[in-house]
């Protein structure tokens, strides 16, 4: 019963203040996201050398342009995916929102009635599963799936039928272009993602609610014990995602300016895939927004390459889009994941 | 007892039922301002499961909490913090992504419309672990640091809460003794503020450096309550383990008889990794035990890695029986007779999701591949013949290894790698924080072990207890091995702590 | 009460529910006739339908075990078809036993590979399963529309029909198939050790490592048995409709699969599985395809009516649904929501 002979003072108290890092190396949490950068200054390269017109600083608006809606959608995505879930329905939300909106247009509901409405419905969707995710201890993977059924049904049950949609204000605000120069443009709908994206960093990054979700992430007992508001925090990334996969949607209902219940099928593994080539850890509590934002870009890319190079079969870009992603995943694997499988 | 007036937190009459288990019935504890009040009893005594009721993680069954004469009910961990009560637990409950400032000040932040102030938070996170002697890089991981240090940010944490009751489950487990020292002038600062503090630990010397009074608590009931002076340790000790133990004084015997020095069951030759331990030296051999003794952090567990091939090594040579050997896996060294129990029993020991008899048996089955099972019937006597061998509680084979208390777990453990009859045996911190009984049980294991002819590998924060068991003791310090005693009557923990501490200061 | 607590109770019940249900809205739903020396009834239809799933999900449930998950499974099927409807119309001879033979045999030594590949990924390199199988989820229909150049190959071949749509002592083919490869599954886990690995590497890797248990070989196994089960409910699927069609073959199957296995009581975080409980899950999806078409909800609304039984089953398994619900201990609810 000894232990503690020594004197305190014998002990300097800078043994146990030394962290266990050895040499100077990039921040482990950035290694992902500087090797997605890098891979994607490398395909755009690889898209100017190869195809003419590509420099085209229009190529890389499109990119936004056609990316808006995936944008919004994993911007949700990440939030749930950094608290260790994951969003299922998020496609079928798209579908239920453009279906039902153009239907209640069509029925010439006023847009300013219409849009809040749709918003509200995603949210609300996304609250009940996160509740039934936390409260109920329903696997996220199952909760989520049960609410793409749920929400594709409702779209079917709706409307079988593509909806066009002629609304003034949705075809007014879909053809809204933001032009910089002869030819070099945005839509309304990037300036709408963008601004969701701005919103969500400073939430993750500034905010006690959006550290609350990396805590999570890293350890939900733990965060549960440390008192933080772990309950209303993941109940709550559910809603982000059912709202940003309702905005999604009316930024899919501008894209195409229809409203059908077979939209966004599979939309749910685009954003999922987005989110990871981004950097953002499955596991959750690792990952920046920014990732997220390059990740989307990287799908993009990928599809404007083979549209450039213009001989490929739609199934060609299916494996491709396949090797690249195997590509993007091993790579971050070689780049940063050697520490952290060995631990 | 019961009329003072400066009474924080009064329970009575505390009943907790789980599914088939009284965890607590008829437990009583009072708290009072500027005091240090010890919470002592085995394993499964309820402690942790008081603590949780206090702390508002379990809902009670039965009984009365009273703060400051009113009565609570705390809905969860936010509410009792909330009320002024709040807990370091015994392993460490931070989120090891976060960076330190945030793993302290989390759900606290300083804030200024919304927005968390970083600045302000880095700097008063460096306040707080100042008041420990903490110089740390508050933007790092926490997972970038040792446990201890995760420890003490906990404590950091729990001291920037206004606390008027703080709990300190088992603080000191993964902590050296001048971190101890260091915990206790905090504590008795804390105390002088006028804090209530609930202390934790099955280290009886720092109950009675730093505790006034202590609760005793026996299989969910409540033994009675005490002043430390009043109470000696022995008498403490039958107090929590309800009979005086002949175990106790087993303890204090040497090991007797010397070992034969043949040829060396395990030859390490310069053997080291980067970043875990620097290249040593070291033989061990059959019928013999080696201790590791060094503080937390100085290598011990890493040189205990390398001997199995949990962890890969980058330098020198290993040999067994004279013959080289290369353990990329801890598969080839199990191959060669070697086994090996973790000190993190909870994650890298026990599978809590089997049953005990599958636990049992798993180092067995691993070895002989799963085209060749072991029978139903052989698992069943093997189970049987250990369980009633080291006195697993409870003794049912088909309860799931997650339901059983710590000491319990760590002897599941112990069976499954002594199934495999081990030539040698390397165990990693076997008796961290389980309770006394227990503890005897499992040094005279090891002891009966050796005496068979097996070679022991013994690592221990606990001084006392590798001088009692080792025949050799090998000595590490900032992961090195600095030096190798043999273990005769001239050596004593002091002359151990010297060279632990002694060249530290150079 | 016992068996109330039994993993397999809430899916059994509503099984039991959904069978009583179709009592009601058709009448000879139990009624077996026996025709050409074949059973003919509702519960046989049943059985066919869910022999694919129940192939898919006890491949699933053994990846599940490990704490992975195979998205891919899906894509897998698709070119197991694919690659068999292409060897066979091929051959000189497409009724030729010999030749058909050879072809199953050359798909399903495809999906090996497949799985070798999945298996490679998740154990050798690391990656986390769902995104390593995404890979081949994405990448596998664009492989099989390569194979069929992106056409429906159509086949007619007597003996490559029977594996889907025929009879062998008046039972249906393809649920023998199905029923054996549950069969060898269960005791492939059972009567060897794999099942104890299995759980003791999805339930705690890093004690499993230190425990000697070598997870590598384990875990690459898994995809490989599961990407082979895949494969044959491809050949199943492509000979019943006598076609293959890269588009539609295993078309959103990976998720009534992982629906399957969840429902029978496997945890999605690995550890402990049944593969009984999967069968079960199986053939309670199908039923519920079947019964939403006897009871005549519209065909719109199957995926609704699915997402409530879903939502059923999986409170009703939730013990803190039962915990907060079904006992009604509102204090706990009270004064949790307090503290939120």
């Amino acid at each position: 019963m000894t232990t503690d002979t020594t004197a305190p003072d014998q002990t300097p108290s800078s043994i146990i203040g030394r962290p266990k890092r050895q040499r100077w190396q990039p921040d482990r949490q950035h290694v992902p996201v500087i090797a997605t950068l890098t891979l994607l200054a490398f395909m755009y390269g690889i898209g100017v050398v190869n195809y003419e017109g590509f420099d085209d600083i229009q190529v890389v608006l499109n990119i936004f342009v056609d990316g808006a809606f995936l944008l919004v959608v994993a911007v949700g995505m990440t939030f749930v995916i950094l608290t260790g879930g994951i969003d299922l329905s998020v496609g079928a939300v798209i579908a239920l929102t453009t279906t039902l909106g153009a239907t209640l247009l069509h029925a010439g509901w006023p847009a300013g009635v219409v849009l809040p409405l749709l918003l509200l419905l995603g949210t609300t969707l996304g609250l009940a599963m996160g509740a039934v995710i936390h409260y109920f201890e329903v696997e996220p993977f199952i909760a989520t799936l049960a609410g793409m059924f749920l929400a594709r049904g409702l779209a079917l049950l709706i409307n079988r039928n593509s909806i066009p949609i002629d609304n003034g204000f949705w075809v007014s605000v879909a053809q809204e272009r933001i032009r910089f120069d002869k030819g070099v443009f945005i839509s309304s709908s990037v300036v709408i993602a963008l601004l969701v994206v701005l919103v969500a960093a400073i939430v993750l990054a500034w905010t006690r609610f959006g550290r609350c979700v990396y805590a999570i992430g890293g350890n939900a007992d733990s965060a549960l014990l440390m008192g933080l508001p772990v309950a209303r925090t993941r109940v709550a990334v559910y809603g982000i995602s059912g709202f940003c996969a309702a905005l999604g949607g009316v930024l899919y209902s501008f894209y195409t300016l229809s409203g059908y219940s077979l939209h966004a099928q599979g939309l749910e593994l685009d954003a999922i895939a987005a989110v990871v080539i981004g950097g953002v850890l499955l596991a959750g509590g690792s990952g920046y927004l920014f990732g997220t934002v390059l990740g989307v870009l990287v799908l993009g890319l990928i599809q404007t390459i083979i549209t450039f190079q213009g001989t490929l079969s739609s199934w060609w870009t299916r494996i491709v889009v396949g090797v690249l992603l195997f590509a993007f995943i091993v790579l971050q694997r070689v780049v940063a994941g050697k520490r952290s499988v060995q631990r | 007892m019961s009329a003072d007036d400066d009474v924080v937190l009064e329970m009575t009459g505390i009943r907790k039922v789980f599914p088939g288990v009284v965890a607590l019935d008829g437990v009583d504890l009072w708290l009072r301002a500027g005091e240090v009040h010890a919470l002592m009893g085995e394993n499964g005594a309820g402690k942790s499961t008081l603590i949780k009721v206090l702390t508002g993680v379990y809902d009670i069954d039965g009984g009365d909490v009273r703060l400051a004469g009113q009565p609570v009910r705390f809905g969860g961990p936010l509410a009792a913090q909330q009320a002024g009560i709040s807990t370091v637990y015994q392993e460490v409950n931070l989120c090891a992504n976060l960076s330190v400032a945030e793993n302290i000040l989390l759900g606290r932040e300083p804030r200024r419309l919304g927005k968390i102030r970083w600045g302000a938070m880095r700097r008063r996170a460096r306040e707080l672990l100042a008041g420990l002697d903490l110089d740390l890089d508050v933007t790092a991981p926490l997972s970038t640091y040792s446990l201890a240090i995760q420890q003490m940010v906990a404590i950091a944490r729990a001291v920037d809460i206004d606390a008027k009751v703080l709990i300190l489950d088992e603080p000191t487990s993964s902590l050296d003794a001048s971190e101890v020292q260091r915990l206790f002038e905090v504590m008795r600062r804390l105390k002088n503020q006028g804090v209530a503090i609930v202390f934790v630990s099955h280290f009886l010397d720092q109950v009675y450096q730093v505790a006034d009074r202590m609760t005793v608590l026996r299989n969910g009931t409540l033994v009675g309550e005490f002043r430390t002076a009043e109470l000696p340790p022995m008498r403490l000790v039958a107090a929590m383990i309800g009979k005086e133990l002949a175990t106790l004084e087993d303890l204090e015997k040497q090991p007797t008889g010397r070992v034969q020095k043949a040829e060396p069951l395990l030859e390490a030759e310069d053997l080291g990794r980067q970043g875990g331990i620097e290249p040593f030296t070291l033989s061990i051999h059959a019928g013999e035990i080696v201790g590791l003794a060094g503080l937390l952090g100085s290598g011990r567990t890493e040189l205990a890695r390398l001997l199995f091939g949990a962890d890969r090594a980058d330098a020198g040579r290993l040999k067994v029986d004279g013959k080289n050997a290369v353990f990329r896996t801890p598969r080839a060294a199990m191959s060669r007779g070697i086994a090996f129990s973790s000190e993190n029993r909870r994650t890298e020991g026990v599978v809590g999701d089997l049953s005990v008899r599958d636990n049992v048996i798993l180092a067995l089955q691993a070895s002989r591949g799963w085209m060749r099972p072991v029978s139903r019937r052989r698992a069943d006597e093997l189970a049987d013949q250990y369980i009633k061998a080291l006195q697993i509680r409870p003794a049912d084979p088909d309860r799931l290894v997650k339901d059983l208390s710590g000491g319990n777990q760590q002897k599941v453990l112990l069976a499954r790698w002594l199934i495999t009859q081990p030539r040698l045996f390397i165990v990693d911190e076997p008796t961290r924080g389980i309770d006394v009984g227990a503890k005897a049980e499992i040094q005279r294991l090891i002891a009966e072990l050796a005496d068979g002819g097996m070679a022991v590998l013994f690592v221990s924060a606990e001084l006392e207890e590798v001088l009692r068991l080792s025949h050799k003791i090998e000595i590490l310090r900032e992961r090195r091995l600095v030096e190798e005693l043999e273990n005769t009557d001239a050596v004593d923990a002091t002359r151990i702590m010297q060279t632990i501490a002694g060249e530290q200061a150079s | 009460m016992t068996f109330h607590k039994h993993h397999l109770f809430w899916p059994f019940a509503v099984f039991v529910l959904l069978l009583v249900l179709n009592i009601f809205f058709s009448n000879n739903f139990f009624s077996i006739t026996v025709h050409d020396g074949h059973l003919y009834g509702s519960l046989i239809d049943i059985a066919r339908r869910a022999a694919p799933l129940i192939l898919v999900g006890v491949g699933m449930t053994l990846v599940i075990a490990t704490g992975g998950i195979d998205l891919s499974v899906g894509s897998v099927m698709a070119v197991s078809g694919a690659l068999s409807c292409l060897l066979i119309g091929d051959l000189g001879d497409p009724d030729g036993v010999a030749g058909v033979l050879g072809a199953i045999a050359v798909a399903l030594l495809l999906c090996l590979g497949l799985g070798v590949w999945n298996g490679f990924l998740v154990s050798v390199i690391g990656i986390q399963p769902i995104v390593a199988t995404l890979i081949l989820m994405v990448a596998g229909r664009g492989l099989a529309q390569l194979i069929t150049g992106g056409q429906i190959l159509n086949v007619t071949s007597a003996p490559y029909r029977v594996i889907g749509a025929g009879y062998f002592l008046a039972l249906p083919v393809s649920v023998l198939i199905a029923v054996a490869v549950a069969i060898v599954a269960g005791l492939l886990t059972r009567r060897t050790a794999l099942g104890l690995l299995l759980q003791s590497v999805g339930g705690s890797p890093a004690a499993s490592r230190l425990a000697g248990i070598q997870a590598r070989g384990l875990t690459w196994l898994v995809y490989v048995i599961a990407a082979v089960c895949a494969g044959i409910a491809g050949l199943i699927y492509s000979s019943n409709v006598a076609s293959a069609d890269s588009n539609a073959a295993g078309n959103l199957i990976e998720l009534d699969a992982i629906l399957a296995v969840v429902i029978g009581g496997t945890a999605l975080t690995g550890g402990r599985f049944s593969l009984s409980g999967t069968v079960l899950g199986a053939v309670l999806i199908e039923t519920l395809n079947v019964t939403i078409l006897s009871v005549g909800i519209p065909v719109e609304a199957t995926l609704l009516f699915k997402a409530v039984v879903v939502v059923v089953l999986c409170l009703g398994q939730s013990p803190a649904f039962r915990e907060r619900v079904l006992r009604r201990r509102t204090p706990v609810v009270a004064t949790k929501e307090v503290a939120a």
